[in-house]
């Protein structure tokens, strides 16, 4: 066993905490940070749930361990919209096209959506594209027809279905 | 579902990281994490030590080199499927990509761990089965070049010894006038694969197939190179009647099944995606 002095910056705050190695980052997350956003289904990389971005690129929260993420920048859900503000448009547009029912594979889902917005920069998506990413993030509610619609309304180029 | 405790070692140096691997005991390398942290929350794993090689930077790397194509062990999956090098000097590899769990893992998962972990499901290391990759092993007394031929030990098991780490793929040279192909059946896209195959073909300008290079995964607990059937290929004129009885041989070869897929379903998929990845390469030959 042995403990580890670490840095995080998680959505743009800079957190510095003792932990043991054996925390994996979805617990430091919720534990630590209070940050239960990222949900954990089921903590041996398969269900998507925890996926948080690590340095910019999806990561599952549950396969990395917190002290990995030392002098790494992570964004959560939290940090997707303000507190108070509007919801991030691909937040609102999951709301609209009902890309959710219970909600606890959501946050996953937003993230991975947030990568491959900022992955295609502009350039048009298709639906396989879109279903791909998602294949990442299991969901028993949906059957993903409405995350894929939202995700189809938001990005760019990907209104004719491939 | 928490690993059980161990103690943590981030060696920034490659020098660093076989020092620990030469002294400590019950320790475990890890690389992506993508497979050894699900064994480590399992508790299937419990390492008394963890040497996380994330922060050596000496071992990520795609080095274009007149022997071929390199690969640092700790190169991530995605920056590999991302590689213009890659795409041009060993597209087989971008083909397997293809199939490798989804981007949230390939994002963290390394080439090296994929291929030291030797899941039977795997994408990697059937892909340097087929290539007969060669694979750098460094350890605090030098360095030994291993072909992927003499690497598995047996299910989820490599040959390295625990003082060894994986540091290099060697891919070598990709022919001329060549294609290549990677096909899977897995139950859904992105799922463990139950059977896959790679397949390279090189031809000459009259359409002879100089070498063939065939591997499976999924017959056998560690991939399988198909050299008998490379052989029929081989210095024959390549044909829809020359892929058909190289897919029936497949369909052939021994195989082992287990309680979710029969030996006989999975001597069938192996003969169907022969098939399929010897058309899809043929197809593909370049001049």
């Amino acid at each position: 066993m042995s403990t580890h002095d670490i840095s995080i910056t998680v959505n743009g705050k800079m957190h510095k905490r003792n932990v043991d190695s054996r925390l994996h980052l979805a617990d430091f997350l919720r534990q630590e940070l209070g940050l239960t956003g990222t949900h954990i289904g089921c903590e041996h990389g398969v269900c998507g749930a925890c996926t948080v971005l690590v340095d910019g690129a999806t990561a599952r929260a549950c396969l990395m361990l917190a002290v990995q993420a030392d002098g790494r920048r992570i964004e959560t859900i939290e940090g997707v919209a303000a507190a108070d503000g509007p919801l991030h448009p691909i937040q609102a547009a999951l709301s609209r096209h009902h890309g959710l029912q219970c909600g606890y594979c959501t946050p996953g889902v937003v993230m991975t959506l947030l990568e491959l917005q900022r992955e295609c920069g502009g350039e048009p998506v298709t639906e396989a594209d879109i279903r791909r990413a998602l294949s990442g993030n299991l969901c028993r509610c949906t059957g993903y027809q409405g995350m894929v619609d939202a995700a189809l309304e938001i990005l760019p180029g990907a209104h004719t279905k491939a | 579902m928490k690993p059980s405790a161990f103690t943590y070692h981030a060696p920034k140096t490659l020098a660093e990281a076989l020092d620990l691997a030469a002294t400590l005991d019950n320790a475990r390398v890890l690389a992506g994490g993508q497979s050894l942290m699900p064994m480590m929350n399992y508790r299937v794993v419990q390492p008394e030590h963890l040497i996380d090689l994330g922060r050596i930077s000496e071992l990520a790397f795609v080095e274009d080199t007149v022997e071929g194509l390199k690969v640092g062990a700790m190169t991530t999956q995605r920056t590999i499927e991302r590689s213009g090098v890659v795409q041009k000097r060993c597209p087989l590899l971008i083909d397997a990509l293809f199939h490798v769990g989804h981007q949230q893992t390939r994002n963290r998962g390394t080439i090296g761990g994929s291929i030291c972990h030797l899941d039977p499901s795997a994408e990697l290391p059937v892909t340097a089965c087929a290539l007969d990759a060669v694979l750098t092993a460094a350890s605090k007394t030098g360095r030994r070049e291993i072909p992927f031929a003499d690497f598995p030990a047996g299910y989820l098991t490599s040959s390295l010894q625990p003082d060894e780490i994986l540091v290099q793929i060697d891919f070598g040279k990709w022919p001329a006038r060549a294609g290549a192909a990677f096909e899977e059946y897995a139950v859904r896209p992105a799922d463990f694969a139950i059977v896959s195959v790679a397949a390279r073909v090189a031809l000459n300008e009259d359409g002879i197939i100089t070498e063939a290079r065939l591997a499976a995964g999924g017959i056998a607990p560690v991939p399988t190179r198909l050299i008998s059937i490379e052989a029929m290929l081989k210095d024959e004129r390549a044909s829809a009647a020359l892929i058909e009885s190289a897919a029936a041989a497949a369909a052939a070869l021994p195989a082992a099944g287990d309680d979710m897929n029969s030996a006989d379903y999975r001597r069938e998929l192996a003969g169907h995606l022969t098939q399929r990845a010897l058309s899809k390469a043929l197809q593909r030959v370049r001049p």
